[in-house]
């Protein structure tokens, strides 16, 4: 092995690659990573993360360019990087069929690595995921979590030089990234490994020595945390009113000409402004509302929104979505009817109990977040709400229609969207709209004018004859939510609607989320993505069933504080203190 | 170990218990076959046994029940009487009976003198095996009772030639001898292309594949990985097959089993040849399924002559039956089973399925992806 004492870790140099199907999927890449450290690669969905760590892991050619590898070429040297470089995909790679200790083996068995180093390599892996009480476990039976740590250990059995992760965290709770990132921390100290990771999460890249934006194909920025904060400095701020609902200020930020983003958090609206503009908050609201303004520290993120919006026309389609769902609109006072009754609910699988005397109501035009660790009993209970699981015990109630007598009738006036978005592939944009509009009983001339509707609110029109499947991710979840709102229900419920989602289309996800509760429409939402837990008016956390605590994002956040010396700011810190101050979570 | 052996036992050991572990393979790998073995064994016969057949006679005489006693005592009828034609043409039309054999109220009294003396039979072509097998039968059961009729006269029949038949090979004519060892082939099918092309597609629908292709795996061992395995399972098959033939249906086994066991290789090899090169091709386990079913299943089924002559088939169609390597296989093992080691048969057909595996072989080392692309 020919390795100069200078060589990178990884090195492109003018890297493009297209595809014959998707056209250029990277185009004149330039990225240099010295040994040790970690780097994140962000950018918003179909930047061209994976194709970037697939060249780097070898397993794609690049058409013009060199990449390097410890000064290695990834044309010719192919099968000695295989030894150097570790890769975990997307899904892991793991036989779901093999036990823990079995899918060990056969990476063992794969990297040649000898008996005699096995058990102690085992040992140290185990220890460092907390996996050895698992390790007769069908890795198919492990949570998400669980998964992505056995995914990790498999990777790392070779002790690899340069690891590549792609996607990590994507659909992993709180703690267990968490964990994650402890692991990895200790490689990069103890072995000194460079590590190339993707996320969607920006509070992640904020952790890491180096972060490469890319958008389209090209890099739009490289350099260290800190530097993407001095491109927003000064231009971040924390805004509120004592009259207005955060949320209503921030729909009226969101149409400011000189905001770039504006997100609810910490219990007032976190704004970005372009940098050099001074806007003037008092005309906000032409009235006598006082807005008060403190400047906050920016973070990785707000450069990011920079950054990308400076390519593109405007961040999201700002238009109103314009919905009128049954009996909605009317009521939207302080009152409150409850929409969601749920009362001393149970839930049995056999011998185990998924849901325990759970109880909780949800208001009209509410926005109400689900929360919870893998097995916690989210699923379980959205299932029930839908009408789709019955409940072992207890009363169950939609729109004043009991599930247990009337599932059917509850469920025309609901609307469901879940993280796989449950498209139909293989149909067209207008094909699927079409067919669920039928699925919904929508007479002809009612489903027409819905599909213009949704054509025009969602920006479809460009898509209409494409197969969904072909669709950017974006788009696929814009498309999947129009269909939930084919037959203008009362009440929505998102599971985990942004999974894997990039901050772009998750705000422009939540302004739309944010008009249909101004309107009237109560949403109940499933997430694992904890910033997103401000945007509700009241949360649930539940763990192992049971409730572990309930109230606005503010009242959680002070609650978790109780007893902790750090002050919790983030609803992410809430969590984390709150499940482990109520025990250790099973998995 | 070296690197390689290690890698290879490591791949083996992973699908076996794959396999082991998963229902799905569990049934294309053992359930299927003796399914369809207890199937052809004990269900499906070519043979026309108790075919249920009208007779009509018009005036009863004692040549007429004579006659129709040839029918009752026959093996291959099952007869019903019918007071007119009438009658026994609307079961006819209803499928109750698969024939009629009319006697005119005349029968008697023409022959007597010795005027030509008619036998109406009717037969539902629908079915034109069955009605062919019928005509056959019928025109026997005639013979036989013109011979019994003229010896009962005191004369010999005037026949001049006679024919003496002997069936070779079969001489019971049983079509189970004949379905159980061509169905060989087309369990071999199953586990050779269908499974294999199943599995490997499953590799890359949920993501191992790359993983596994970022290890320090060769392409040459992660297709020996699938190779060994279910080769292995196949012969496995193949050997309860045989088993199942001899001991449970008594079909003769004239050849030898080394025979069988190296044509079985061959054949086996070919087939996984073709599953590999289909799940190249197809890398979602629902097309790589169809795929394998429209290309190996199916022609092993159809084509091959396990259960139709291919030789009675269209010259076109006989032509795409040489592209089948079961059909090769079928003859060797209808040949080795019930004729025994005939080494004008074996070798040509061994040769053919030797082109075949090492051509669907050499393609799919070829075709197969180093990278994801």
């Amino acid at each position: 092995m020919n390795q100069s004492a200078s060589a990178c870790a990884l090195r492109f140099a003018a890297v493009s690659k297209a595809f014959a199907d998707t056209g250029p999927a990277l185009r004149d890449i330039d990225l240099a990573l010295p040994v040790g450290g970690i780097t994140a690669l962000v950018g918003p969905d179909g930047a061209g993360k994976t194709t970037l760590l697939r060249l780097a892991a070898g397993l794609l050619l690049p058409d013009r360019g060199r990449i390097e590898s410890f000064g290695l070429d990834s044309v010719t040297a192919g099968g000695q990087l295989h030894s150097l470089i570790g890769y975990m995909p997307q899904r892991f790679g793991l036989y779901e069929d093999l036990s823990v200790q079995e899918n060990l083996q056969l990476y063992a068995d794969l990297y040649g690595i000898a008996q005699a180093e096995r058990q102690s390599r085992f040992a140290d892996l185990m220890r460092m995921t907390n996996l050895a009480k698992f390790g007769e476990r069908l890795a198919g039976r492990l949570s998400g979590g669980m998964k992505q740590k056995l995914g990790l250990a498999c990777t790392l059995l070779n002790r690899p030089r340069l690891l590549l992760l792609d996607e990590p965290s994507v659909g992993v709770d709180p703690l267990s990234r968490r964990e994650l990132w402890q692991i990895i921390a200790t490689l990069v100290a103890e072995f000194g490994t460079t590590v190339l990771l993707s996320t969607a999460y920006m509070d992640e890249a904020e952790r890491c020595q180096r972060v490469v934006l890319l958008d389209r194909g090209e890099i739009l920025q490289q350099d260290a945390p800190a530097a993407f904060h001095a491109l927003a400095s000064d231009c971040s701020f924390l805004l509120s009113s004592p009259r207005t609902s955060n949320r209503a200020l921030q729909q009226r930020l969101a149409a400011h000409a000189d905001v770039v983003d504006s997100v609810v958090q910490s219990g007032a609206v976190r704004t970005v402004v372009r940098p050099g503009s001074r806007p003037d908050w008092s005309k906000l609201f032409p009235g006598a509302e006082t807005v008060v303004s403190r400047p906050v520290a920016p973070r990785l993120e707000d450069a990011f929104i920079l950054l990308l919006t400076r390519r593109r026309s405007s961040l999201a389609d700002a238009e109103t979505v314009c919905f009128n769902p049954h009996g909605a609109g009317a009521k939207l006072d302080g009152s409150r009817t409850p929409v969601i009754e749920v009362d001393q609910v149970d839930r049995w699988f056999g011998r185990f109990q998924a849901v325990k005397k759970l109880s909780f109501q949800v208001g009209r035009g509410e926005i109400f977040g689900l929360l919870g660790a893998n097995g916690a009993g989210k699923t379980t209970t959205f299932r029930m709400l839908c009408g789709l699981l019955p409940a072992s015990n207890g009363t169950l109630q939609v729109a004043g229609l009991d599930l247990r007598r009337a599932a059917s009738q509850a469920r025309a006036r609901l609307g469901y969207m879940s993280q796989k978005f449950s498209l139909y592939g293989q149909l067209s944009v207008r094909q699927n709209l079409e067919f669920f509009s039928q699925a919904y009983g929508l007479h002809q001339g009612r489903r027409r004018e819905r599909i213009d509707w949704a054509v025009g609110q969602f920006g479809l029109q460009a898509f209409l004859e494409h197969n969904s499947a072909d669709l950017p991710l974006g788009y696929k979840q814009r498309l999947a939510l129009a269909c939930a709102l084919m037959h203008e229900p009362e009440i929505l419920f998102l599971d985990e609607p942004t999974s894997g989602i990039d901050p772009l289309a998750r705000r422009e996800f939540w302004a739309r989320i944010n008009q249909l509760a101004a309107q009237g429409v109560t949403i109940l939402v499933t997430t694992h993505f904890m910033e997103e837990a401000e945007y509700c008016d009241r949360l649930l956390i539940m763990r192992e069933g049971d409730i572990l605590a309930a109230g606005t994002p503010a009242e959680i956040k002070q609650r978790s504080q109780a007893g902790g010396a750090e002050p919790v700011t983030t609803m992410e810190d809430a969590f984390i203190r709150l499940v482990e101050a109520g025990g250790e979570v099973g998995g | 170990m070296s690197g390689f052996g290690l890698r290879l036992r490591g791949l083996m050991r992973k699908e076996f218990l794959q396999v082991w572990r998963d229902p799905s393979s569990l049934a294309i790998a053992f359930a299927m076959p003796v399914f369809l073995l207890l199937l052809f064994g004990y269900g499906v016969s070519l043979d026309a046994k108790q075919v249920p057949i009208g007779l009509v006679i018009e005036q009863t005489s004692p040549a007429a029940r004579e006659f129709a006693g040839g029918f009752v005592q026959s093996d291959y009828f099952a007869p019903r009487y019918f007071a007119n034609l009438h009658e026994a043409e609307a079961a006819l039309l209803a499928r109750q009976i698969n024939g009629i054999v009319h006697l005119q109220s005349d029968f008697a009294r023409r022959l007597q003198a010795n005027a030509p003396a008619p036998i109406q039979v009717i037969l539902n072509g629908v079915d034109a095996n069955t009605a062919r097998l019928v005509s056959g039968y019928v025109q026997g059961v005639w013979d036989k009772w013109l011979g019994a009729h003229a010896e009962g006269n005191g004369r010999t029949a005037n026949r001049p030639v006679q024919m003496e038949a002997r069936i070779w090979f079969n001489s019971a004519l049983r079509s189970r001898n004949f379905l159980v060892p061509g169905l060989i082939a087309v369990i071999m099918t199953l586990i050779g292309a269908l499974l294999t092309a199943l599995v490997v597609a499953r590799e890359w629908e949920r993501g191992t594949m790359e993983a596994l292709i970022s290890t320090p795996v060769t392409v040459r061992e992660v297709l020996l990985g699938k190779l060994l395995p279910y080769y292995l399972l196949g012969m496995g098959g193949m050997l309860l097959s045989i088993g199942m033939a001899v001991f449970l249906f008594q079909v003769p086994l004239a050849g030898s089993l080394w025979v069988l066991l190296l044509a079985g290789t061959l054949f086996l090899l070919a087939a996984l040849g073709m599953g590999l090169l289909i799940s190249i091709a197809a890398k979602n386990q629902f097309v790589a399924g169809q795929i394998a079913i429209i290309v190996t299943f199916l022609p092993a089924f159809i084509l091959s002559g396990f259960i139709f002559n291919i030789d009675s088939m269209p010259p076109a169609v006989q032509l795409i039956t040489h592209l089948v390597a079961a059909r090769y296989f079928v003859a060797i093992l209808q040949t080795v089973f019930l004729a025994g080691d005939v080494w004008e048969v074996i070798l040509p057909n061994a040769l053919a399925l030797l082109v075949m595996a090492a051509a669907f072989l050499a393609l799919a080392l070829w075709r197969a992806p180093r990278r994801l692309e």
